[in-house]
């Protein structure tokens, strides 16, 4: 069965993320004052051929660990649909 | 003859001016393509900088699965010297040969000139030639320069001295913890820093303060201590 995944990297917490710091300034520029915390990653899609969700999930995270993520730099987060 | 291979991936643009400053020095410079797992014998693998695979994903990220990745890795792991200039850095960081990570420079713009960098180690294959302390202005050319290593790192890294060079008089160019521009392994026999001294190595480009790291290399005694001016 193939799997569609979901995956979202995303800068670690608390470290900078100038990108992030640029967007926020933007928004406020334009009058959203509301709008802070922002943080700037990726959105990686995939389709996984495996037996079941739990599988899919196993080697999304694997590629993750492995490849798509930093793991000194980065946090992600995943999201396999049937 | 010391025999230096320079790596080159696609995408490798300072794989020239690299071999240029290792023949120079008087060593065997020889090239070896990214999907070649033979490094020729070389005492010394250079990884030279550019942008390898258009640093797709992350600088860096792709290149670490290259064929020739894993002849460096087990030349790294019995001892070999390894050294990563710029992409180079970024490749061994994302090897995991050295600890930390390069990310978008705090300004987020590219930084292209010349900077002043402090040598803080000289008992490495390639520092050997400088006195502790030597100051030097040397190009730097990256988007994702800026050191980042989570503080137990960090403190580690000053600790075991194994920061190699540092930016100096407040030159600090891509915001990296602690003004780091190189560190080195345990044993100093894996560096990487962000500078170009290949591109100072010749008085054709303006400077040649940085053929002393390619000299270092070619003097340097595998197997035996680094020789050290120092």
């Amino acid at each position: 069965m193939t799997y569609r995944v979901h995956i979202r990297v995303v800068p670690r917490a608390g470290l900078l993320d100038p990108q992030g710091q640029a967007v926020e300034h933007a928004l406020a520029a334009l009058g959203f004052d509301g709008a802070g915390d922002v943080r700037i990653g990726r959105a990686i899609e995939l389709a996984i051929d495996a037996k079941s969700p739990d599988a899919a999930e196993a080697s999304a995270r694997q590629m993750c660990e492995k490849l798509l993520a930093n793991p000194v730099t980065e946090d992600y987060s995943l999201v396999v649909e049937a | 003859m010391l025999r230096v291979a320079v790596v080159r991936f696609p995408g490798s643009n300072c794989d020239w001016d690299t071999y240029h400053a290792v023949a120079n020095a008087g060593a065997d410079a020889r090239f070896v393509w990214h999907r070649d797992t033979d490094l020729q014998q070389a005492e010394v693998v250079i990884l030279p900088g550019g942008f390898s695979y258009g640093d797709y994903l992350r600088s860096g990220a792709i290149a670490r699965f290259s064929p020739v990745m894993q002849a460096v890795q087990e030349h790294a792991a019995a001892g070999g010297a390894v050294l990563g200039i710029c992409n180079g850095f970024q490749i061994l960081c994302e090897a995991h040969l050295l600890p930390g990570a390069l990310v978008r420079n705090d300004r987020l713009t590219f930084v292209s000139r010349p900077v002043w960098v402090r040598v803080e180690r000289t008992d490495t294959f390639c520092t050997g030639e400088y006195a502790r302390g030597t100051e030097m202005r040397i190009p730097v050319a990256h988007g994702d320069g800026c050191y980042v290593a989570d503080e137990d790192t960090v403190r580690l890294l000053e600790a075991e001295g194994r920061v190699v060079l540092r930016y100096t008089r407040g030159e600090n160019p891509n915001g990296s913890v602690a003004d780091i521009a190189g560190v080195c392994n345990p044993a100093g026999t894996v560096v990487g820093f962000m500078p170009h001294p290949e591109r100072y190595a010749d008085p054709v480009t303006g400077s040649d303060v940085g053929a002393g790291f390619f000299r270092s290399i070619a003097a340097w005694l595998p197997g035996g201590a680094a020789r050290s001016s120092a």
